[in-house]
């Protein structure tokens, strides 16, 4: 049973009393409903957390929110529904979270990896560029195994993730990024305004600094109160979403912007319909940039123990969680607003040790209160080391200007260095951000996008004006958006506190010339004085000083410790910082989890399936299926018994013997129409086509550019101004595109449409000596006698009642037809043909018989026998050139030199010495087999099958010089043995081609 | 230059790492030099080094707009191999394999060079073809490239997918095992500091905006932000922004630059062993020493200098990833970011003389330039020494686009390298 959590101060906070029990590192612990894993951990007292990236150093809870570096943990569901690297800091808890603590063994409190920090002196900055050298092998045998096991934070989920993802893409006129003062009130104004807005949040509960800011008011009642009223408001009106638990984490071009929400992790058992997460892409009109600041750290000496955070944390674990971070809480600070957190913690009755105040001597309103209350104020002072392993136990603290150390015993310790505005998302958006040497610190400068940066963000301190600032940039989005006119109404009894001022890098005591561990970046365990080495060592560019010391690339990428960085080599350089540079924001914000950007596209849906309309019937009868780009096609169609040698066998032989359906669907398709269309084909084509007659139909290769075979295909003329051109499976898309292309830049003068029609017309293919009789009856209005339709011709007419353009042409050798009809009639009409075809013991084929039937009578396909270097020549197509064409795409390329030159590699056929041997494809080709390596390489083989038709193995191969080679004996050598072969003509069949009319 | 080890680093652990000095220098450019190196990416540091290392050049600057190792050497995903098609191609990237291994010993700098393998996923009938080719291609070249079935390839990675009933499920792997990784930054400091420590002046913050010529056509220098610098020879290795340099000599290049992706996640504990590539669902992945899996695919279709790119991209990189490793969808992306990539008509690189006299150039190594670092520089350097192209390097021309003698290793492969 989990001990009630003591350090809860009664009467402190907005949560309820809702009780939700959780485990850490397999103790039970009591939280309340709407916690985070950290702030019921503080509850609790529990301050160490995890364990530091390199050094393995205890750490505890730096922050409240997105940016912290230390507090990471596993949370799991259940086996399935592990996820590393949570921040304590984000999650909410529900009763049975169980957290685990990270990079440790065996346990928390003992983990031998500590060692690496005793040994730390050896690890400065970069120190493994510098060693792990000797002997040579013992990197990637030893070290780099160690090292590894060493990285890394988490343990990576090993099952796959059961969770959904989903996606939505909305537009609105104005887009508010951050849910703070700021982004409440630019949405109210521009929602008042008349506009479309999206409001997104990546807190649980909207509000933003507001969570601890306890002494704003605005319309003379608490800021917090005015905020959860104005969020109701916007919550209520139809024009807005409010997005709360959603990080905008990318802003991209034209305004788009990607945002992450977290639906279910905070829920005990969510409802299964849910998505874990959801991927928003939001088109805005006006985005209003409301990010807020993030609180720095004091970078000092073992300023890293479990138990000191930052100011504004123990803050808003104290009035919004309403938790106390400790009993006996020092702060050490460099601004006023760390002064409010230890107001607060002592009228909920924390003792204070100690305010230790960097500046000299002061007495603002912050310092009186704090001295009203009795709470000792060291000015001009600073903390120089502390105390305790597993927890903060001590500050010791001494005169900025030397003199004697005070140790104060304390259990928790507070910083505040000043605020960094967070610019991530405006710079994201190509804005440049302009350095304030006032404020020292970055902020929007040149805007490149149509957005707008407000309150702390924007560099505006104080609410009064953060709050007018933001009404009028949400007024001014909703009037440029909507053209509307009307305004908004500005709330009266504004008074919030004072954020100005800080400090960047060391504080004394861990100054340059110490040796020190004082952190800058936590998780990555880099400290001020690896920075310097960085700088020492010729690290002059502030991205090498990251690279080099990977300060800022851990997975807060930086959010407190990019600031201090780059003053500390400032510093060393004897440079201001904006000449030292920035390194750039990237995205995302925070880690996303990639299930989320990837949304349903998994499995089925990771890429859309293409079927063909007779696909079910080819399914029905056990087909095997292949990919072939998108589309599902079938391989072959196996009877009992038959692996896929027997059924190919099978398939071919019928199909010469009688006759074999095959489905040719997948071929891409391109009605090319128009008065210019003869005109377009001739320059997009080898091939002469102003003179193919209407009826008629021409093999043509199209060309790119450089003179190689982009695609082929047989192409019908329809009517004078009208084109039915076919294209390769995998080809159709960019072949269109490529003809597109042509049409629009190069020739936009012609009058001409392309029309994709792939998916209008099923096509059939029915092959071999039978294929006439076999369509004859169903065929209406076409004669298709030999003499009235011959090989290569084209008619439309009906088929089966329906119409149809029928091919007469063959990529078998045999008498064929193609059988183009309407998608919606393809099933019907293969049914019909295949009842036809059973009187004459046909067969259905599938794409292995398609492409042995092919070889055997050389005929090419595009991909296979060339690969974007075969040239028409090259592939034995000289014929398809027309010769007295003075212009066609590829007809320079042709000219070139070397593709005309002597010696180039040319298509031709092989026969093994054993004809049942069957060669590989892609096997090379060389004339002496006993050549040491490296051999030289003639070619290679490009398509082989055995031939149950000709008894023996077949294959294609491109050769150097190959026509000149008839005859020659040449090997290709495989890893057990050369095989010998025999250089012949492409066509293995019917060299005569008597069969195409037999 | 001090030399880097163990022992050096102990003693500097006793006096708080003070005595090491700047791996590299800053000088002031010099009035002239020998050879002018433009562009102090991984590829122009080799260069330089190799020049003073192997051709006794002794007055050698690098000119760097930015900062060295800035572009595309430190934004890539690091992966070497050597496993191409074509014997130019075979030959030039096998050269720099065989330079990988020894390079942190010669350079005296832990460039981390890690041969876990590098496995290619076949998916379809025609990627099986295609890599059995190579594999071909490859044994008879006396490169190693092995076949692996959905079984092997599973043992090889047990991450991986094979499941029939995936979308494209997994027909076979192609296997190089002395491909891996390098750390990218290590490369480009370590040729930096030897480069250095051989007199090699490198000039960061330098940028060169003009080419000047003689009379006769040679060249005689440069003109920079930080002045005229004369230079007997001048190679220009600038990747994306060759074109551009080129220009400033009258020499139009065929190059196209489009923005390249790639993204890590958050550091997690191995759970990755080597590189695994898959072209037709396009995405590939290996993990870091540090433990970030580092993750990259195709380049967006648009040309564009904008070292960034589109969400849709990373989108379809990370269905890729999440298809072949469902356990992957609870990671998280920690940084995305792009480079610019310069891509040549046949996507293989253009290392070679140039029709000015003294100006070379070395580019168009598109997506796949990192893998080559040393074998370029190696040979660059020759070229430039010279003034004639190494044996490995010779095919490599500009002419090459007039007269058709392509390299075309993507069109051999039907897909970017």
């Amino acid at each position: 049973m989990a001990e009630p959590a003591s350090f809860r101060v009664s009467g402190k906070g907005r949560l309820g009393s809702k009780g939700a029990n959780f485990t850490f590192d397999g103790a039970s612990y009591q939280g309340v409903e709407g916690d985070t894993l950290a702030s019921a951990l503080l509850a609790n007292g529990v301050h160490l957390v995890g364990r530091s990236f390199k050094y393995h150093r205890p750490r505890g809870i730096l922050s409240a929110g997105a940016e912290e570096p230390n507090a990471l943990v596993n949370i799991e569901r259940d086996p399935s529904r592990k996820v590393p690297n949570v921040r304590a800091t984000v999650q909410e808890i529900y009763p049975g979270l169980k957290a685990v603590s990270q990079n440790r063994w065996p346990s928390l409190a003992y983990d031998v990896g500590e060692v690496n920090n005793i040994a730390s002196p050896m690890f400065s900055a970069g120190f493994y560029y510098k060693t792990f050298m000797w002997p040579k092998k013992a990197w990637e045998k030893f070290y780099e195994p160690k090292i590894r096991a060493a990285a890394g934070l988490g343990v990576a989920p090993d099952l796959p993730d059961p969770d959904h993802y989903s996606q939505r893409f909305a537009h609105c006129d104005v887009l508010v990024l951050g849910g703070g003062a700021a982004g409440i009130a630019a949405a109210t104004a521009a929602a008042e305004s008349g506009a479309r807005v999206i409001l997104c949040d990546e807190q649980a509960d909207l509000g933003g600094a507001l969570r601890f800011e306890a002494g704003a008011m605005v319309e003379n009642k608490p800021a917090w109160d005015w905020a959860q009223e104005a969020i109701a408001k916007l919550a209520a009106n139809d024009r807005v979403r409010v997005l709360p638990r959603t990080t905008a984490f990318g802003y991209y071009a034209q305004n788009f912007v990607a945002l992450a929400e977290r639906v279910t992790d905070h829920l005990a058992s969510p409802n299964p319909g849910l998505p874990r997460e959801r991927l928003w892409q939001v088109r805005a009109g006006r985005v209003v940039i409301a990010t807020g600041a993030i609180e720095r750290h004091m970078v000092f000496a073992d300023n890293d123990r479990p138990g000191i955070m930052l100011a504004s944390a123990a803050r808003t674990y104290l009035n919004h969680y309403g938790v106390s971070v400790g009993r006996k809480v020092g702060v050490f600070t460099a601004n006023d607003s760390a002064y409010q957190a230890a107001i607060d913690l002592k009228k909920a009755g924390t003792e204070i040790a100690a305010i230790v105040d960097i500046r000299p001597a002061s007495e603002g309103d912050a310092v009186q209160q704090a001295r009203a209350l009795g709470i000792e104020v060291l000015s001009g002072h600073a903390v120089v080391k502390t105390g305790g392993r597993l927890r903060v136990s001590s500050m010791a603290v001494r005169s900025v200007n030397v003199g004697a150390e005070r140790v104060i015993p304390v259990d928790a310790l507070l910083m505040s260095a000043g605020w960094t505005p967070s610019v991530h998302l405006f710079s994201q958006s190509r804005g440049r951000v302009a350095f304030d040497e006032a404020s020292q610190r970055f902020l929007p400068g040149t805007y490149a996008q149509a957005c707008v940066s407000v309150g702390a963000s924007n560099g505006t301190d104080r609410l009064e004006a953060t709050l007018e600032e933001a009404y009028a940039a949400g007024e001014k989005a909703a009037k440029e958006t909507t053209g509307g006119t009307k305004s908004a109404a500005r709330p009266a009894g504004v008074s919030g506190e004072a954020f100005a001022g800080g400090m960047l890098g060391t504080t004394p005591g861990a100054e340059n010339g110490t040796t020190v561990a004082a952190f800058v970046d936590f998780q990555n365990d880099v400290t001020a004085k690896d920075i310097r080495l960085a700088v020492r060592e010729g690290m002059h560019s502030i991205e090498h000083v990251k690279r080099f010391t990977t300060n800022g690339m851990a997975t807060d990428q930086g959010k407190t410790s990019n600031m201090h960085g780059l003053a500390i080599a400032a510093e060393v350089l004897g440079k201001d910082i904006p000449s030292v540079g920035l390194t750039t924001f990237r995205a995302p914000y925070t880690p996303v989890t990639f299930g989320t950007i990837v949304g349903h596209a998994k499995g089925e849906l990771f890429d859309p399936t293409r079927r063909t309309p007779i696909h079910p019937w080819a399914e029905a009868q056990g087909a095997a299926f292949e990919d072939v780009g998108q589309w599902k096609r079938a391989w072959y169609f196996p009877r009992a018994g038959e692996d896929m040698h027997r059924a190919v066998d099978r398939e071919c032989k019928t199909v010469r013997e009688t006759a074999g359906l095959f489905d040719a669907s997948t071929l891409g398709k391109i009605e090319v129409v128009g008065p210019d269309a003869a005109k377009f084909m001739e320059i997009l084509y080898t091939n002469p086509w102003e003179k193919l007659e209407v009826g008629r139909c021409r093999y043509g290769i199209m060309l790119r550019e450089d003179g190689f075979i982009y695609d082929d295909g047989v192409v019908g003329r329809l009517a004078s101004d009208r084109f039915h051109v076919t294209t390769t499976t995998g080809g159709a898309p960019r072949v269109m595109n490529h003809m597109e292309d042509y049409l629009q830049t190069e020739f936009p003068d012609l009058k001409v449409w392309l029309t994709s029609i792939t998916e209008q017309w099923a096509v059939i293919a029915v092959q071999g000596p039978n294929s006439r009789k076999i369509i004859e009856p169903l065929v209406e209005g076409i004669d298709i006698s030999d003499a009235a339709m011959p090989h290569m011709s084209v008619r439309e007419g009906r088929i089966c009642g329906v119409p149809t353009r029928l091919f007469r042409m063959s990529f078998t050798g045999e008498r064929g037809f193609e059988v183009n009809v309407p998608a919606d009639y393809g099933q019907a009409v293969w049914e019909a043909l295949w009842a036809e075809g059973q009187k004459y013991g046909a067969c259905a084929y599938g794409t292995e018989s398609m492409h042995v039937l092919r070889a055997e009578k050389g005929y090419i396909i595009v991909g296979q026998e060339t690969d974007g270097t075969v040239s028409p020549y090259d592939a034995g197509l000289d014929w398809a050139i027309g010769k007295k064409k003075r212009d066609f795409v590829g007809i320079r390329g042709l000219k070139r030199s070397d593709l005309v030159a002597d010696g180039r590699k040319q298509l031709v056929g092989l026969r093994t010495k054993n004809p049942r041997t069957v060669l590989e494809e892609g096997a090379q080709i060389v004339a002496n087999p006993r050549e040491p390596v490296p051999m030289t390489m003639l070619g290679h083989v490009t398509s082989s099958y055995w031939s149950e038709n000709c008894g023996h193995s077949i294959a294609l191969a491109l050769l150097q010089n190959g026509r000149k080679r008839m005859g020659q004996t040449l090997w290709v050598p495989m890893p057990d043995g050369a095989i010998e072969v025999e250089v012949t003509g492409t066509v293995f069949f019917d060299p005569e081609g008597g069969r195409l009319n037999g | 230059m001090r030399k880097y080890s163990v022992f050096a680093i102990a003693r500097e652990a006793m006096r708080g790492h003070k005595g090491w000095n700047e791996q590299w220098g800053s000088p002031e450019p010099k009035s002239e030099y020998d050879v002018i190196i433009v562009g102090a990416g991984g590829h122009g540091l080799a260069t330089a080094y190799y020049l003073a290392k192997e051709h006794g050049v002794r007055n050698i600057a690098v000119l760097e707009k930015g900062w060295l190792g800035g572009g595309n050497t430190g934004r890539n995903t690091t992966i070497i191999r050597s496993n191409y098609l074509y014997d130019e191609s075979a030959k030039l990237y096998d050269h720099a394999v065989k330079l990988w291994d020894g390079l942190s010993q010669d350079l005296n700098y832990n460039v981390m060079y890690s041969p876990r393998g590098v496995m290619m996923l076949a998916h379809n009938v025609h990627d099986v073809q295609v890599f059995k080719r190579h594999i071909h291609s490859n044994r008879l070249n006396g490169i190693d490239n092995e076949w692996l079935t959905p079984e092997e390839a599973k043992e090889f990675c047990p991450p991986l997918n094979i499941t029939k009933n995936a979308r494209y499920p997994i027909m076979g792997a192609a296997l190089q095992r002395r491909g891996g990784t390098a750390r990218h930054d290590a490369v480009a400091w370590g040729y930096a500091r030897a480069a250095s420590a051989r007199g090699v002046d490198i000039i960061q913050n330098c940028e060169v905006t003009g080419i000047r010529r003689s009379g006769n056509g040679h060249v005689t220098g440069v003109e920079t932000t930080r002045g005229f610098i004369g230079a007997k020879k001048v190679g220009v290795v600038a990747a994306g922004h060759t074109s551009v340099l080129m220009q400033m000599a009258d020499v139009r290049m065929p190059l196209e630059s489009y923005p390249l992706q790639a993204l890590v996640s958050e550091p997690v504990k191995p759970a990755f062993p080597c590189v695994v590539m898959s072209n037709t669902v396009h995405a590939y992945i290996s993990q870091s020493d540090k433990g970030e899996l580092v993750i990259g695919a195709g380049t967006d279709q648009y040309i564009s200098y904008s070292q960034t790119g589109g969400l849709h991209i990373l989108n379809h990189t990370l269905d890729a990833i999440c298809e072949m490793f469902p356990m992957f969808a609870r990671m998280k992306m920690l940084r995305s970011w792009g480079g610019i990539v310069d891509v040549t008509p046949d996507r293989s690189p253009i290392l070679a003389k140039t029709p000015v006299p003294g100006l070379y150039v070395n580019c168009g190594w598109g997506t796949g330039g990192f893998k080559a670092t040393p074998g370029s520089g190696h040979v660059f350097a020759h070229t430039i020494a010279n003034d004639n192209p190494h044996p490995l390097n010779a095919a490599y021309t500009l002419e090459r686009f007039r007269s058709g003698r392509l390299i075309d290793e993507a069109a051999a492969a039907a897909v970017a390298h």
